[in-house]
């Protein structure tokens, strides 16, 4: 508890200088971005931790970002009621499909390809009803110049860092204390041992079912956010196969059996896209993607903690794969 | 308090337990038991809801529960241990038995009730001075007084052990059995002991039943078990075959 209060104590006044010493926009872009896609990853981690591994957690981005987009701009419904509506979809599709996949004990690999199938189908259904969605061109939410903090866009990035912030901070909240709970003490126990789980007395479909959906709304308020901040939402950006990957990249690469594992990788991931850019421009386009494809081999084989797990088990001399500090 | 009314189980063609009925009292201690494959652990497996009854039916305190899914069999009163102990291995060796005693029984204790509870049981099966300790210090026996442990914490009314001897030295044999004697009479659980060597087993149990290939064939005391022409045959084999014309209803 006190280590929390002393790590939030450092983020705002880590905050409060950045503010007050006025950071480059650029800088203050990435950051923004690093935040988001970190609580993104943290929330697939609440699950991925478990071993199940879920490849489809685009499809709950594209359902926030759209979501939220959709019912501003046809029906005039404010990002403010839109966001929870749109986690609510989310929570519903991974209801749809976490139910059966649970009952019925699919798992492992094939709980992966049947998440993996449910972004492909969200994000073609995206792309397919191009009347309504733009299509693969995308689609910018309607501008509220006058005041648009009541329609949740962030034209200032400083109000943007603070709401990205504030999120993470929300998420990094929901982790530890669902770690401290005995539904994770249920999840590490029937991650390999089912039988003798539902033995105990453990329903380890519910147990599994109340994690994927919180998984699911944190994804989809992330992916919202992002949409947001963004003003330009893409199915292949926002939604779809390729985003279920990058998280996947980025939780494993910073470590996701940490509270802030997911975070450090999102960052670096993010740091490595916008740097190939800067290097090569448009020349190199795609090879984000290979150098993820890589790494990912790489940290599976050689670090499986990931960069923050392997080097908080160094420091601490333990291997816990149950991190329950803050850090 | 267990009533087992024409039980099989059928896996595709393979009849693994075919008609069996047998009834278990309040308070004692039943020995079920037969040779590898006669369908010890199955019933179990059923009774447990680890598997789904094919026919019959089970009746616990008056209750019907064929087919009901494990967890709830648990929380009903029915705990169980496992041939081969199947301990969390990512957890504690506490944090096992907390997990136990925290959604075994319903309504749900407090994590503090919880981890209570769990310290007590790991006294009571002598493992509290390596509580906080991962499993991998213990052996074969800290592996099964653990299984014992994690059934004892779901506080059962009954308790299916099943080989709670499986793998154990002479000495240890003793204690074990010593324990499930325990376990009976200071928190009054009625026990159904699955075993497939006899000599232990025969010096606590109150009653046996005799399983060979899926069928019931003998049922009543220890005494009258080893005197029993069919039971003697099922498990020294037809080297007694002079015996076995004097056993007209044979079931094979």
């Amino acid at each position: 508890m006190k280590r929390n209060l002393l790590f939030l104590l450092g983020v705002v006044v880590i905050t409060a200088v950045l503010l007050l010493i006025g950071v480059p926009v650029y800088t203050m872009h990435i950051l923004v971005q690093v935040l988001l896609w970190g609580a993104i990853c943290s929330g697939w981690t609440l699950l991925g931790r478990f071993g199940i591994t879920s490849m489809g957690h685009g499809a709950f981005v594209g359902i926030g970002a759209y979501g939220v987009v959709l019912l501003w701009n046809h029906l005039g419904i404010t990002p403010w009621l839109g966001v929870p509506i749109a986690a609510a979809a989310a929570m519903l599709l991974a209801f749809a499909v976490g139910y059966p996949c649970f009952k019925l004990r699919v798992v492992g690999r094939n709980f992966s390809l049947v998440t993996m199938a449910m972004a492909v189908v969200v994000q073609l259904t995206i792309i397919a009803a191009r009347d309504v969605t733009g299509g693969s061109l995308g689609l910018t939410p309607k501008a509220q110049t006058s005041a648009p903090l009541l329609a949740l866009q962030f034209p200032n990035k400083n109000v943007a860092f603070l709401f990205a912030l504030g999120f993470w901070l929300v998420v990094l909240w929901v982790m530890t204390r669902l770690n401290a709970s005995m539904t994770s003490l249920s999840l590490a126990a029937s991650a390999e041992q089912e039988d003798a789980a539902e033995a105990i007395g453990i329903n380890v479909a519910r147990e599994k079912l109340k994690v994927l959906l919180l998984s699911a709304a944190v994804t989809a308020v992330g992916g919202a956010l992002l949409g947001q901040y963004l003003m330009y939402i893409n199915p292949e950006t926002l939604s779809g196969s390729p985003v279920s990957l990058q998280i996947l990249y980025a939780s494993i690469a910073g470590g996701m059996y940490t509270v802030l594992g997911p975070t450090i990788g999102s960052g670096l991931t993010l740091a490595l896209t916008e740097s190939l850019r800067v290097l090569f421009g448009t020349r190199f386009i795609g090879a984000a993607n290979t150098i993820y494809g890589l790494m990912l081999i790489l940290f599976v084989i050689f670090m499986p903690q990931g960069i923050w797990g392997t080097i908080l088990s160094k420091l601490q001399g333990r291997t816990s794969r149950r991190a329950r500090s803050l850090l | 308090m267990l009533k087992i009314t024409g039980l099989s189980k059928h896996f595709g063609s393979f009849v693994a337990v075919n008609q069996v009925s047998f009834e278990v009292e309040q308070g004692e201690i039943l020995g079920l038991i037969g040779p590898n494959g006669s369908g010890k652990s199955t019933i179990f497996n059923v009774v447990a809801g680890l598997y789904k009854p094919t026919a019959g039916s089970i009746l616990f305190q008056g209750k019907e529960i064929g087919g009901l899914p494990a967890h709830q069999i648990c929380h009903l009163g029915i705990g169980r241990t496992f041939q081969i102990p199947r301990p969390f291995s990512k957890l504690s060796i506490l944090e096992n038995v907390v997990a136990a005693a925290f959604f075994g029984s319903s309504p749900r204790p407090g994590a503090k009730a919880a981890r209570d509870r769990a310290l007590e049981v790991l006294s009571l099966v002598g493992l509290d001075s390596v509580a906080d300790d991962s499993i991998d210090v213990l052996g074969a026996a800290g592996l099964k007084k653990l299984e014992l442990a994690k059934a004892l914490a779901t506080q059962p009314k009954l308790l299916l052990a099943d080989e709670p001897l499986g793998g154990l030295d002479a000495e240890e044999m003793v204690q074990a059995a010593d324990l499930l004697a325990r376990i009976r009479e200071e928190m009054g659980i009625t026990i159904v002991w699955v075993e497939h060597i006899m000599g232990v087993l025969m010096r606590v149990v109150d009653r046996v039943v005799v399983l060979d290939h899926g069928e019931k064939i003998f049922e009543g005391s220890p005494a009258a078990c080893v005197q029993d022409p069919q039971v003697t045959e099922c498990y020294l084999g037809h080297a007694h075959g002079a015996r076995r014309e004097a056993v007209p209803t044979a079931s094979h």
